[in-house]
């Protein structure tokens, strides 16, 4: 993990095995809040989707602070995870994507999770990209990196 | 449900019975079933191991303990402290009652009563594919039931040993696979014993034998010569015979063994005797018949009986390769060899490099003429080199009278911090403090003048005979103007220089605190000593006396070899002005000023700064916690000697590896972090002495770090952060 290309390997393998990540909100009133959601990142890791219905408690906070951090993991429940186990949290601005800019993301997110395919075609249904501004990547227990996007 | 037995008794160990009972147990067992005579052995089994270690959750921390850095980044130095940190686990451990319950019932009637050994028997032996010798522990003369419990601990710790944990990834170690098995047995107290290759590794046609008077541990460990056949495999002719050098022997104590005169030999004919050597020749040859394979054998012999202790296969044995840690690891010294080695060092080689630097201080080089200048810059590259050779064999060999008293400290009281032993060893007369603490004066001078430090600002020296200016020139020639790493070495071009710079920032700064007194050695000294009775006190006592040396010279044998280099560096300067001003400059003279650069770049290896990349930064960077307390401040990387000059009160330092003339700065230091790993090291060291929190090996610390950059150190944990606590990273800060 010596330059920039090993931990961006890192952050990619991560996306590229996880399907789940946690999306941590922010409400009005200043309450963190956390969710589950499915997740396709970009090619150069610029920005990372998300489907969301718009009714959810995630949407109204992002919609009140688009400021959020987002976390994929490759933990197995095992004791070999605390120090064998990499975790990735992006931080960045989400906004919602629609139209012709949608489509790209929207294939690739059918794609990666099929059995959403009834989901993200809902009128409900809002397509979120988290913008990046920086990675954080931690292994081996306590070793943390930096990766600036762009 | 059928549960593992802990303990069996050897006669029930079974052919196929390796993983119960380890590769050593196994052959024993297969010994005394061909009828041959075998120490009695009770085996505890691998089961026990496991049961220990699962009830402690060892399993857990020793991954955590071999996993906190890649391996290839570990030294040597982090490879013992790795071990010793595990050897504590199992030390602090305890025992599952139904396990001990077991061991205290099987081992009570008649074994545990008597005088025993205790020896390791690894299961992964003969996966190895090829023989480890000396990977594990084993001992010897024990008595007394809780003295044999608290051995086979230590045996099961030894599967985690230092060189064990070296050669890991060849013996396939691994905390979820990996156990041992440990046999306890009857001393036999053998008048003569050794090993036997039944077919000589250099030649197959012959076979050789080795003996020494007493118990075989002496050969095994290397502390006694032995004499030694060479036989004819097939006539059992004796081929060649060496005599042993020494007529010492190892021998049972009231507890453990001892070397003492061997009961004497006037033929120096060995302690084998007559038909003895053919006897055991005969056995040897018959031990490899049964086994299907050339053997190595233990034997002993005792009121004119054989007693086989143990055979393996011979095998190719492993070396370290290029890798360098086997060496250093393999450097494991007896007390007594280490005491030699002081005597050596203090008595003989220091004095010898003080003198040395001495006389090459005293010529006077500006009256030789070129070629004779050339020949004396050879001959002080010669010396130089010399020294830099003996540093190597013998100083540091040296280094393990702190670990050897750092293992007997946390045996005698299992402390927690399995470095709480350092303790007694900081609060000794270290030159670097000494030669810290004349330039502390020279600081408070200078604090103490507002006229002078006025002066000092504008580059100009006081007169001659100011106190000052003496003190100055006193500490220039005993230390050097830290123009370079080398201690003692000058420049000449003092004004504005770093030594001079680095006195206005002390004297600007507050009075440094000097070392807290919190630690009280003396307590610890006290509660260490009391862990002994009679004469094993003694020997405690000695081992600290020891263990302070060896501490000491780790920090002073690198300003003694400083002022022999600075003297080279000396006689290079005035060649190097000399051939600057020639007209027709003498081609010798310049292969010697060529053959030793003047740079004044640091000994140790201390790469460039790489191009930051804006896209990459390092937030959190783990190492091994060395000196406790958490610190934050602006980073100082220290590449150069300019560096030092560049000191502000309050920074961190931040090095590839402490050299001498780094200790310098440190009173103005909030926190010190290192890429080089060990908890023994010069920075550790030097760190501890002031109270200052320490990291060191942070592999990665010299490519993230740039002077300027806010960095925290923690030394509880051994971690350095990056930045702000708030996330915000370095780039973003206001640098003023």
């Amino acid at each position: 993990m010596d330059d920039g290309s090993d931990v961006r390997t890192a952050i990619e393998s991560l996306f590229s095995g996880q399907r789940l990540a946690v999306l941590s909100t922010c409400s009005a009133d200043g309450h963190p809040y956390a969710s589950l959601v499915c997740v396709v990142a970009d090619a150069d890791l610029s920005g990372i989707y998300f489907a969301t219905s718009r009714a959810t408690r995630k949407f109204a906070n992002l919609r009140t602070e688009p400021r959020a951090a987002l976390l994929v993991d490759n933990s197995q429940n095992r004791q070999a995870d605390v120090y064998e186990a990499a975790a990735v949290t992006a931080v960045g601005t989400v906004a919602e994507v629609t139209g012709p800019q949608a489509e790209g993301p929207l294939a690739s997110f059918r794609e990666r999770h099929s059995q959403l395919e009834d989901f993200v075609a809902a009128p409900t249904t809002a397509l979120l990209r988290l913008a990046v501004r920086t990675y954080y990547l931690v292994n081996r227990f306590q070793k943390v990196m930096e990766y600036h996007v762009g | 449900m059928s549960v593992e037995a802990f303990v069996l008794p050897l006669d029930t160990v079974a052919p196929d019975g390796l993983a119960q009972a380890g590769g050593k147990g196994c052959n024993l067992a297969r010994l005394a079933a061909e009828g041959l005579r075998v120490p009695p052995t009770l085996v505890v089994t691998a089961a026990a191991y496991r049961r220990f270690v699962e009830a402690n959750g060892l399993e857990d921390r020793i991954l955590l303990e071999l996993n906190r850095k890649a391996f290839e980044d570990m030294r040597w130095e982090e490879i013992w402290d790795a071990a010793l940190r595990i050897r504590n686990l199992f030390l602090r451990a305890a025992w599952p009652s139904d396990l001990k319950q077991t061991l205290v019932q099987a081992l009570r009637p008649g074994l545990a009563d008597g005088p025993t050994v205790i020896r390791s028997s690894a299961t992964s032996e003969d996966s190895a594919g090829a023989s480890f010798a000396g990977l594990h522990e084993s001992y010897v003369n024990i008595r007394g039931l809780g003295s044999v419990l608290e051995h086979v601990r230590k045996v099961w710790a030894s599967l985690w040993s230092d060189a064990a944990l070296l050669y890991r990834q060849e013996l396939g170690l691994s905390p979820a696979r990996s156990d041992m098995a440990v046999l306890v047995q009857t001393l036999i107290p053998g008048t003569c014993s050794g090993v036997a290759f039944s077919v000589n590794p250099l030649d197959p046609r012959q076979a050789v034998v080795e003996a020494v008077p007493g118990l075989n541990q002496g050969l095994v460990d290397g502390r006694i010569q032995p004499a030694r056949w060479i036989l004819d495999r097939d006539s059992g002719e004796v081929l060649a015979f060496t005599p042993a050098d020494e007529h010492e022997a190892v021998l049972p104590d009231e507890q453990g063994t001892v070397v003492r005169a061997a009961p004497s030999l006037p033929d120096r004919g060995g302690c084998l005797k007559g038909q003895a050597l053919a006897r055991l020749f005969g056995a040897v040859r018959e031990i490899e018949a049964r086994f299907g394979g050339p053997q190595d054998v233990e034997w002993t012999l005792a009121d004119e009986n054989f007693t086989f202790l143990q055979a393996r296969p011979i095998t190719a044995t492993v070396d370290g390769g290029r890798d360098q840690r086997g060496w250093y690891l393999s450097l494991r010294r007896s007390y007594d060899n280490l005491c030699a080695l002081r005597r050596k060092i203090e008595s003989e080689f220091i004095p010898e490099m003080v003198h040395t630097a001495e006389a090459l201080a005293q010529t006077d080089l500006e009256a030789l003429t070129d070629a004779d200048l050339a020949a004396e810059i050879k001959r002080r590259g010669d010396i130089n080199h010399h020294w830099g050779n003996v540093y190597y064999a013998e100083f540091i060999p040296f280094a393990h009278g702190v670990r050897l008293f750092g293992q007997v400290y946390n045996d005698a009281l299992k402390p927690r911090d399995p470095y709480a032993f350092a303790t007694l060893l900081t609060a000794t007369p270290m030159e670097s403090l000494a030669r810290n603490r004349r330039l502390e004066g020279l600081a408070d001078r200078v604090r103490g003048d507002a006229d002078l430090a006025e002066s000092l600002r504008q580059g100009r020296l006081p007169a001659a005979d100011h106190p000052f200016q003496r003190a100055l020139d006193e500490f220039l020639a005993a230390y050097g103007d830290l123009s370079s790493s080398v201690t003692g070495d000058r420049a000449g071009d003092l004004p504005g220089g770093n030594l001079i710079a680095l006195l206005i920032e002390m004297a600007a700064a507050p009075q440094a605190a000097g070392r807290p007194a919190a630690m009280a050695p003396a307590r610890a000294e006290a509660e260490f000593l009391a862990c002994f009775k009679g004469e094993e006190r003694q020997w405690a006592a000695g081992l600290l006396d020891l263990a302070r040396a060896s501490y000491r010279l780790r920090d002073d044998d690198n300003i003694h070899l400083g002022r022999i280099e600075a003297q080279l560096r000396r006689a290079v300067r005035v060649g190097s002005r000399r051939l600057e001003s020639a007209v027709a400059p003498d081609s010798a003279l310049e292969e010697m000023v060529a053959r030793f650069p003047l740079s004044s770049g640091l000994a140790s290896a201390s790469p460039a700064p790489p191009p930051k990349t804006a896209a990459l930064k390092a937030r959190q960077l783990v190492g091994q916690p060395a000196g406790p307390g958490l610190a934050r401040g602006r980073a100082r990387v220290v590449r150069s000697s300019d560096d030092l000059g560049r000191f502000r009160s309050g920074e961190i330092l931040i090095c590839d590896a402490v050299d001498p003339n780094m200790t310098f700065v440190v009173p103005l230091t909030a926190g010190i972090v290192e890429r080089r790993g060990g908890m023994l090291i010069h920075g550790a060291i030097i760190a501890r002495e002031y109270g200052l929190p320490c990291v060191t090996g942070v592999p990665e610390i010299m490519r993230f770090v740039a002077s300027g950059d806010v960095v925290t150190v923690d030394g509880y944990l051994g971690i350095v952060i990056l930045g702000n606590a708030d996330g915000d990273d370095n780039a973003r800060n206001d640098r003023g």
